[in-house]
């Protein structure tokens, strides 16, 4: 199933002064999700190896924000898949995926998570888009911590720069 | 002194519808599914074979019997492994049960019934282990297609 | 139009061993297969009697990647990556008993070089895995400082072994007959520095829990199981050590350099879960004690064994003679050619006996792979640690099995 659009429209006529203010409000709420993300470790396999790596020091991604790790997909924002996504996992890494409220991110780990990596067989499932969205792609077997902190500031810049509809579905 | 307990196998052990060789240093001992159970006993409690290592399923599709369900076995006062197989066809694929001997066999039998197929008598859960409910066929058959995946959500579009 | 509930859009992959209806005194609750504490993809349904665990049904296989059938599709060599990511915490024990699975099949002899500096990394792999495990079951008791201290030293471990193999975590640094390349220089000077900062940093987590009443308390008779059950149910390594029986295939059937090496196997007393913690640190000191040997007893000489049926000729030659170009193509394409015939070749694993059944038929490709794997073979003892304590020593417990996914589900 793929991701519900919020279709943009403004309830106004978009007036320059409109838009200017729009954009400001989606600046300081991008800049404040951005460094407040509370991820989910989705965690099944090896990549979990440098997931813990990547939270602790020296790798520390305190240092961006994302630092606790919420293990209720009710109170978490960003879906990090962390290694290899089976048959048998699939139906559960969805459920998980629906109880977390928007706005909410998937992060794949790995290159299991990302396209089921050199498991090409009747369990793994080829990449965990096939079930969920995702947001960002971390490639890599285990990608190093340095690969995940890059993609962690990458995802910061697009939570940065795209709209936070927090009132009403266009503002 | 494990080459005594191996020869003093060699001589007991082997029922007398079976055969027994070294592979590679270990003992080999091919018997038929009846007297399976009551090998394993002799194993158990004459020789002290008191650690079940494994059991698995070798598949040879274009002989009869098909499969070849094989044993191993660890002594920890002796310090030696033994194997132990036999052989079972396709239309009839049951063995005995070890988990009366042994707690180990319940979760390895399980295994081996989910990817071969094979049916342990006696053994009180024979459920899925390492695959899931609904999934139809035994993977590590010979004629198991590899890329044959029976996805249990429907992928996105 | 009925509406799809939950239940119909997502299957159930598992069958329930009780169902709620059965058990009106208890309560049944869920643990996993995506929790924090079951290190990994396990799923729990214990059934409580308040606080008390009556019965626990342990679902495995979340993970199941189906090793055994991709491996039977890869040459020999092909599919070392694989064998790796059984246990991930420590790839390079993997990878050394396929390969002397496959040369036992072959019949061929590692140089002295090469079986010593297996065994170096064998140990250093262990330290690596114990590490791991102590660290994410103290920090799931509460103690985050020794979690980040025990990864702070993995993590060393894991740059140091990223400077001879190429990675952190996944190494595939055995071939058949060899290792992939030698030691570059200065190694064993900054491995050196790494047990000494190694030791360091374990005797201030000796200090910070050996004799904290907080965590003695909830370890100490947690868990239990006599040497006897153990056996019975298949427990080896470090969970079998903690009941009292120095089982160490390491001292019982020695492999690689493991007979020439002075080291003692800890044991616990009672097999609880504080013995197992304590067992996995004097294993690791035990590791750095043998590490020491082996730097001093390493032997010069050449890696790979001079065999051509397994070992890559050298790429110089590759690239002038014809007939290494062939040997390399046809080793890499084909893969080396093992012999008809079948093994089983168990080496002592952090967590038990790995053992590796490999049947060929002749040619470059396995006819049959099967690992026989100790946290498997864990999961289907664990109820007899869990069943009669309390819900919340189930994570302690769990932690101290020390199940890897990958090498449980294969």
């Amino acid at each position: 199933m793929s991701r519900p659009t919020i279709p943009i429209r403004p309830a106004h006529a978009p007036t320059p002064a409109f838009e200017y203010f729009s954009t400001k409000k989606d600046e300081f709420v991008g800049w404040a999700r951005k460094f407040s993300l509370f991820p989910y470790p989705f965690v099944t396999a090896c990549c979990a190896m440098e997931f813990m790596a990547v939270s602790s020091t020296p790798y520390d991604t305190d240092r961006f924000g994302a630092a606790l790790p919420r293990f209720s997909p009710r109170q978490s924002d960003l879906l990090m898949v962390v290694g290899t996504l089976t048959h048998k996992q699939a139906p559960v890494l969805l459920r998980v995926y629906e109880q977390m409220c928007e706005p909410k991110w998937v992060m794949a780990f790995g290159a299991c998570a990302t396209s089921g990596g050199f498991y090409q067989n009747y369990a793994a499932v080829a990449g965990i888009d096939k079930i969920i969205p995702v947001d960002i792609y971390v490639p890599g077997c285990p990608p190093r911590p340095e690969t995940v902190i890059d993609a962690i500031m990458k995802l910061q810049d697009r939570i940065a720069g795209s709209r936070h509809p927090i009132i009403t579905g266009s503002f | 002194m494990t080459a005594a307990v191996v020869d003093l196998m060699q001589q007991q052990l082997v029922p007398p519808a079976g055969e027994a060789s070294l592979s590679h240093g270990m003992l080999v001992v091919v018997v038929p599914p009846a007297d399976l159970l009551g090998t394993v006993r002799r194993l158990k409690s004459e020789f002290g074979f008191d650690l079940f290592l494994d059991v698995t399923a070798v598949d040879w599709p274009e002989r009869t019997p098909r499969f070849d369900v094989v044993y191993h076995f660890y002594s920890t006062a002796h310090m030696i492994r033994v194997r132990l197989k036999t052989r079972v066809p396709e239309a009839e694929p049951m063995v005995d049960s070890l988990v009366p001997l042994y707690g180990s066999a319940n979760f390895m039998e399980r295994e081996c019934h989910d990817m071969y197929g094979i049916v342990f008598r006696g053994n009180p859960d024979l459920r899925p282990i390492l695959l899931y409910e609904g999934f139809v066929g035994h993977p590590l058959r010979k004629d198991y297609p590899k890329l044959q995946e029976q996805p249990l959500v429907p992928y996105r579009t | 139009m009925t509406m799809p509930t939950v239940e119909t859009r997502l299957p159930n992959p598992v069958r329930p061993a009780f169902e709620r209806g059965e058990r009106d005194d208890a309560v049944i609750v869920n643990i996993g297969p995506s929790h924090p504490a079951t290190h990994g993809t396990i799923q729990v349904i214990a059934a409580l009697d308040g606080e008390k665990v009556q019965r626990v049904d342990v679902h495995c296989g979340y993970l199941h990647r189906g090793f055994e059938k991709e491996c039977e599709d890869h040459t020999w060599h092909n599919l070392i990556p694989y064998v790796d990511r059984l246990n991930y915490c420590s790839g390079l024990i993997n990878d050394f008993a396929y390969c002397e699975a496959v040369e036992t099949l072959m019949d061929v002899e590692i140089t002295p070089r090469c079986r010593y500096l297996r065994t170096l990394l064998s140990e250093y792999s262990r330290i690596a895995d114990h590490l791991t495990c102590v660290a994410a079951s103290l920090m799931e008791l509460g103690a985050m400082t020794a979690f980040l201290y025990l990864v702070m030293i993995r993590d060393y471990i894991y740059e140091h072994l990223a400077d001879l193999t190429g990675a952190r975590v996944t190494y595939t640094y055995g071939r058949i007959g060899g290792l992939a390349r030698d030691l570059p220089a200065g190694w064993l000077k900054r491995l050196g520095e790494i047990l000494d900062k190694y030791e360091v940093f374990v005797g201030r987590i000796h200090g910070l829990m050996d004799r904290n009443r907080i965590f003695i308390d909830r370890t100490r008779d947690i868990g239990v199981i006599s040497t006897a059950d153990a056996i019975n149910w298949g427990f080896t390594g470090p969970i079998l050590r903690s009941t009292g029986a120095p089982r160490d295939l390491r001292k019982d059937a020695p492999y690689l350099a493991y007979a020439e090496l002075d080291f003692d196997v800890p044991v616990g007393i009672k097999g609880d879960n504080y013995d197992r913690y304590y067992v996995r640190m004097r294993e690791m000191d035990e590791s750095v004690y043998m590490i020491r040997q082996l730097m001093d007893l390493l032997p010069e000489g050449p890696i790979n064994v001079d065999d051509r049926r397994c070992t890559l000729p050298e790429k110089r030659l590759v690239y002038t003679e014809i007939e290494s170009l062939i040997n390399h193509f046809k080793l890499i394409m084909d893969g080396p050619d093992v012999p008809a015939g079948e093994v089983y070749a168990a080496h002592e694993a952090p967590n038990g006996e790995l053992g590796f059944y490999l049947v060929s038929t002749g040619g470059g490709t396995p006819y049959k792979f099967h690992v026989r794997s100790p946290s498997f073979v864990h999961m289907g003892g664990v109820q007899r640690l869990l069943e009669g304590y309390q819900l919340a020593d189930i994570i302690p417990t769990f932690g101290s099995v020390n199940m890897i996914g990958g090498e449980c589900d294969r």
